[in-house]
């Protein structure tokens, strides 16, 4: 009698254990299956990097130096990425000078002003609908917006300033987000105290409010520029591809028929950016162009991205550090 | 006595009526500057409503129609049973389902291929890594997420291509299944990240109560997890589709550029933002048919993304106001 029970109970544990036991390999054989994804995820990303240094070496082998300072060429041994480059670096700065202002400026407003004064609140709340909703338009909308209003109706041609104007719209909704979440993230307190010794509300957004949320807009700003530097879709869109062989005018230099250039001149010019240098080559049928110089052009354009996109991450990471409200 | 009081409160206290008129003027500069700031955005978003609703209507009246062969544009546009996008031709057709088709096919493909890894990549990271793991291995997705789409257009066309072409060299170079699993490596960073998100924001209280039960940790993710995350889920997926359906210079490098109605992946065909990147290659004069159609195209897009977007933010909304 005893034995039987004893039996029982023994069989009874032996199997609860194995069930434990089998629960806990299911657990097992999940975390082997989420590894494998998140490491074939990061497998992908070395093996596309790996890619593109290997074809890309092959230009950097002979003369890196000659790669990016030369023009493009008909013979892919010759082409360089001299004029998109420059145009790249260019295009990002009428960028920049366009869409931080007025980004930082929109984040201030519908935090600080809006609903205490300015604008009432269910409007910021339309606009805040309506910024988010231009964070998820696809970015060839933003190209037919440019091809429809910048070069159909202002005539402002394939040039410079209708490219910078572009990326700016397209990444205004990144800045004004971020800017208003790191503005978020003040503490009323710091407010009211900078009101409480008389200072005006702009003197309190100015010497205090920006200050303290300068890490959190600076990465916004770096994420905005590194995905304005990536695009080509909508640059694409208003016909800037094409065979581009001398820089933007400098200012102030003699011009071919005497006289010189005007400080702004070089806004207006054609040009040509990374991303469509790639676009380019990697449409030709030549191997030399579609996988190589293609390729070596796309290695610089991955370091200009991963390293904006590295630095923004480590800011994020520092200033959470650092801040403790 | 009193002339000495007042000299005294003029100089020590609040500044004088002129001062504060400046400085109240001053601040109101800035504030309807500001305002300017702000409502540029709503600028943008009647900017690209009255370019694109103005194109496409312009296309849709344009009696240039009636010469190349198109009796009814809706009938035609809307064409379902047998669509043909024939822009180049002598005789021209317009079925916008011959485009949405290959657009519709390759966020399909990448939903395939993003899904499953999205989603197990934030449970994951969500109930099963640790916190000092997570915070080295969600900068490196991010990262992934930094890569310009042309260059993922070049990894569909220099590896994956020739990848699916060893199984069967009879695949065009140019196909929708290459395009698409480049597509869906580059959603599986906003798939996982937005549903990390909302199973992080399932409250504790839950998970230790499933624990107290004997619940394991998968078990506990699958029965109280993800239910209770599902509108989240669910939103990353849609947020998703949503770029997967505007994704342009992936498909317009390695998908191909011909308009052909098929639901073939091994097939190259243009999807919408395709066909826009093929028109304006070519110096197309403004006015015609051609450049208008790329604004109905767009409209079509942009209205697919448009409700794709409100979905997934309702219901990211939605999970945040529940916890």
């Amino acid at each position: 009698m005893t034995d039987a029970n004893d039996i029982a109970q023994l069989t009874d544990l032996q199997t609860i254990r194995k069930g434990i036991n089998a629960r806990k390999l299911v657990d097992k054989i999940f975390v082997a299956l989420a590894l494998g994804s998140l490491f074939s995820t990061l497998g992908v990303l070395i093996v596309l990097i790996g890619k593109l240094v290997i074809e890309g070496s092959k230009r950097f082998g002979s003369g890196f130096l000659t790669f990016i300072t030369s023009v493009p060429d008909s013979n892919p041994e010759e082409a360089g990425i001299k004029i998109a480059i420059v145009g790249s670096i260019l295009v990002i700065l009428v960028t920049a000078s366009i869409a931080v202002p007025l980004g930082i400026g929109a984040g201030i407003y519908l935090e600080e002003y809006a609903g205490r004064g300015g604008i009432p609140t269910w409007v910021a709340n339309i606009i805040e609908v309506n910024i988010s909703n231009l964070a998820g338009i696809p970015s060839i909308i933003y190209g037919l917006l440019a091809l429809g209003v910048f070069k159909a109706q202002l005539k402002l041609g394939e040039t410079i300033i209708t490219a910078g104007l572009t990326l700016a719209l397209l990444i205004l909704p990144i800045i004004i987000v971020t800017t208003r979440e790191s503005i978020k993230a003040i503490p009323q307190a710091l407010r009211e105290g900078v009101y409480a010794i008389g200072a005006s509300r702009w003197q309190t957004i100015w010497d205090h409010i920006l200050p303290a949320s300068a890490g959190g807009i600076l990465t916004g700003i770096i994420v905005g520029l590194s995905r304005a530097i990536g695009e080509a879709a909508p640059l694409v869109t208003i016909g800037a591809l094409t065979f581009l062989t001398f820089l933007p005018p400098v200012p102030f230099s003699p011009k071919q028929g005497g006289g010189v250039y005007g400080p702004f001149d070089w806004l207006f010019a054609p040009f040509t950016v990374m991303p469509i240098q790639v676009f380019d080559w990697v449409g030709r049928p030549d191997p030399g162009f579609n996988v190589v110089n293609a390729g070596a052009a796309a290695v610089i354009l991955v370091f200009m991205t991963l390293s904006m996109n590295a630095l923004a991450i480590y800011l994020r990471v520092y200033f959470r550090k650092r801040i403790k409200w | 006595m009193t002339d000495s009081t007042e000299l005294l409160l003029s100089s020590t206290s609040a500044p004088s009526k002129g001062k504060r008129k400046a400085r109240e003027f001053r601040e109101n500069i800035i504030q309807t500057l500001l305002l300017f700031a702000a409502v540029s955005s709503v600028l943008v978003t009647f900017g690209i409503m009255e370019v694109l609703v103005g194109e496409s209507f312009r296309f849709f009246i344009n009696p240039e129609l009636k010469e190349v062969g198109v009796e009814n544009i809706w009938a035609d546009f809307f064409n379902i049973k047998d669509p043909q996008w024939t822009v180049l031709f002598e005789e021209k057709h317009f079925g916008i389902l011959t485009l949405l088709s290959s657009t519709l096919l390759t966020s399909a493909v990448a939903l395939i291929v993003a899904v499953p890894v999205g989603t197990t990549v934030a449970i994951y990271l969500s109930e099963f890594a640790a916190s000092s793991l997570r915070e080295w291995l969600k900068p490196i997705l991010e990262l992934l997420a930094g890569v310009p789409s042309v260059v993922f257009g070049y990894f569909a066309l220099n590896v994956i291509s020739p990848y699916v072409r060893s199984f069967n060299e009879n695949i065009p170079g140019f196909n929708r299944l290459s395009a698409g699993i480049a597509i869906g490596i580059a959603i599986i960073p906003i798939i996982s990240s937005i549903a990390e998100d909302a199973m992080r924001a399932v409250p504790n209280q839950m998970r230790e109560g499933s624990y107290a039960l004997g619940s394991t940790r998968i078990n506990t993710a699958i029965n109280v997890i993800l239910p209770a995350a599902f509108s989240g889920i669910v939103a990353s997926y849609i947020l998703g589709i949503s770029r997967a359906v505007g994704e342009t210079m992936i498909v317009a490098v390695a998908g191909g550029l011909q308009a052909l109605y098929s639901w073939n992946p091994l097939e190259g065909a243009a999807t919408i933002s395709a066909y826009i990147v093929q028109v304006t290659l070519g110096d197309v004069p403004f006015g015609s048919l051609e450049y208008e159609s790329i604004f109905a195209a767009g409209l079509t897009l942009a209205l697919i993304t448009l409700a794709l977007n409100l979905i997934g933010f309702f219901l990211i909304k939605r999970f945040k106001e529940t916890y």
